[in-house]
């Protein structure tokens, strides 16, 4: 009896910890929703007061996110989900068929391949970026899609979790197929790649993740308000000589409802998939 | 006349170069791992080792619109000042703080989210994951106003509330040197807890029993049961926190843009985008990626050599 009131009392004080990290966690997010919804001018002057409850409750701010003032904001939108968009269906495409690669077949070099992989992850895309930014002035890129998506197109990161990921494929179903008359192309759009079904769900999250957010790249290629991506139109607020506090706001808040969707979506692989990458070694 | 005659009947019967073969050949099983890597390759070399190559070019010169020229070991004389001193020192001390507060409370907290008595996991592990999902320019708008200059702000309600005086948070060296930190561990908090929970459940559960036949207290199980299980991923998130921390820039620019009051908020690459962009010197900037480079490199091979991970039959 007493060992269970011992228990009992460590269950209340590990879910009393827990609410406590909870609120840290959520707070900041909260208080985002909070604040949008109250005057703009206040929160500059004061900061946030922590108040959880609306002193003074009005949708201004994501009024004028739809009012002709902040036009801008929803070009920043949709530029954010074209490259979002197509950064996943291309960075899923061309790292499963690497990863698958290495993962099932035996060929020469193939350990030379991996050990690149891991190199380039190693190494910090900061010191590539200058004679990146160079080849695309070079190429007059600057302030494109294209040169914003390109180098996230084949992610390391991505293949690295795609191999470990296929090595655990059944390779029995290859040889049927190829008796079969498949080709090897075949064998991975018909048969493998929807056996990877779950670890591609994992890296949808994880590559929708890097591009939605990414930041510093885009701020060096891009140029003209009208191609800014929402991290770099929302960081134009933030300066002393961004004056549209509003929008900062309420667009933060609707920044974070697409990846919130995409995350709710595929959340399920999304923690198996991140810890199985990692793990492994 | 003859050799035109035969190679022309040769042709169709199939010598190596004829169109059909070829494209068995590409649907064989000896070229499809290559096709199936080559946008790998092809991604390496125009988006790795040619920039590689360059960045290392680039800090041998001068580099000027429509002129270029080499200046020797110049801009490496330059680099070593007391801007990038402050630069390097504040990444430093940032690397170090990350490093072991995401490191040593995500393992704690996953203990106590694996303990048996734990209850609503789930739930507890959404909620931690949610600021990951959050961009740094929005986290961090919400950090200046929570943290902002007026007594107002949250955090300096807070300091009153326990009879401290408000702080400036952006203007000091310590604590603009907090907001970092504390910002970047907010954010990734959550993620490491994640990683830490998946590999507690590669531990074996017969070792707690032997353990607790021999008697063994919990820092001891902890110490020869699960630390062991789980040493791998410490090492894997040590490392990733390490280089993320030398890469840092977007917690500072959020804060300060590219302008901190005495550069308390200067990074590295703070510094290279500084140099390199806003003041057009590329090769000046290239040099101080290569220092960089150079400085990761080092504390990489002793991290690697500290944790073990040297040691042959640890794979």
């Amino acid at each position: 009896m007493e060992k269970t009131l011992k228990e009992k009392m460590i269950t209340c004080l590990l879910v009393g910890l827990f609410i406590l990290v909870a609120f840290v966690a959520l707070f900041p997010v909260i208080s985002l929703v909070v604040a949008s919804l109250s005057p703009a001018s206040d929160l500059m002057r004061y900061g946030l007061s922590g108040e959880l409850f609306f002193s003074s409750f009005d949708f201004q701010n994501f009024q004028a996110i739809f009012g002709t003032e902040g036009s801008s904001y929803w070009q920043w939108y949709l530029n954010s989900i074209i490259i979002s968009a197509v950064l996943i269906v291309l960075s899923l495409f061309f790292s499963s068929l690497v990863g698958y690669a290495l993962a099932v077949y035996e060929f020469k070099g193939k350990r030379f391949v991996f050990i690149l992989v891991l190199l380039i992850l190693m190494i910090p895309f900061e010191i590539l970026m200058l004679p990146l930014f160079r080849m695309m002035t070079a190429f007059s890129l600057v302030d494109s899609y294209f040169a914003v998506m390109l180098p996230l197109i084949v992610a390391p990161i991505a293949v690295f979790f795609f191999r470990q990921y296929s090595v655990g494929l059944p390779k029995e179903l290859m040889e049927a197929a190829r008796i079969d008359g498949c080709t090897e192309y075949g064998i991975f759009f018909r048969i493998m790649a929807p056996l990877m079904l779950p670890s591609f769900a994992a890296m949808a999250i994880l590559q929708g993740l890097t591009s939605w957010n990414n930041f510093l790249w885009p701020l060096l290629v891009l140029r003209s308000n009208d191609m800014f991506t929402l991290p770099i139109g929302l960081a134009t607020l933030l300066t002393p000589y961004g004056n549209n506090y509003q929008i900062l706001f309420a667009g933060s808040v609707l920044s974070i409802i697409p990846i919130i969707i995409l995350f709710l979506f595929f959340q399920r692989f999304f923690i198996a998939g991140l810890t199985s990458g990692g793990v492994k070694g | 006349m003859g050799t035109t005659i035969s190679t022309e009947k040769g042709k169709p019967l199939g010598t190596p170069n004829s169109p059909r073969k070829r494209s068995s050949f590409l649907y064989s099983k000896k070229a499809a791992p290559y096709i199936f890597v080559s946008p790998f390759i092809l991604s390496f070399l125009f988006l790795f080792l040619y920039p590689f190559i360059s960045a290392i070019n680039m800090s041998f010169q001068r580099v000027l619109p429509g002129q270029v020229e080499y200046i020797g070991l110049r801009n490496y004389e330059r680099v070593l000042n007391p801007t990038f001193y402050t630069a390097l020192q504040n990444t430093t001390v940032y690397v170090i703080l990350t490093v072991i507060l995401l490191t040593v409370l995500p393992l704690i907290f996953a203990l106590f989210l694996n303990n048996r008595l734990m209850k609503m996991t789930n739930f507890f592990r959404a909620a931690i994951f949610i600021p990951a999902l959050t961009s740094v320019i929005v986290a961090g708008t919400i950090f200046r106003m929570i943290f902002g200059d007026s007594d107002m702000a949250i955090a300096n309600q807070f300091l009153s509330f326990f009879g401290f005086s408000p702080i400036e948070w952006r203007y000091g060296a310590a604590s603009g040197m907090f907001l970092m930190v504390v910002l970047a561990s907010w954010r990734w908090m959550g993620v490491n807890i994640l990683y830490f929970l998946a590999g507690l459940q590669n531990v074996n559960h017969d070792l707690y029993e032997a353990a607790d036949i021999d008697g063994a207290n919990v820092w001891q199980k902890f110490k020869h049961v699960t630390f062991p299980a789980i040493k791998p991923i410490v090492i894997f998130l040590t490392t990733i926190t390490t280089i993320n921390g030398f890469r840092m820039f977007e917690e500072s620019f959020v804060f300060w843009e590219t302008s901190s009051p005495g550069n308390i908020g200067l990074t590295v690459v703070g510094y290279i985008y500084q140099e390199g962009i806003q003041r057009n010197d590329m090769g000046f900037g290239a040099a101080v990626g290569i220092v960089l480079l150079l400085v990761i490199f080092v504390v990489s091979v002793i991290q690697l050599y500290l944790t073990g991970a040297f040691k042959k039959g640890d794979s």
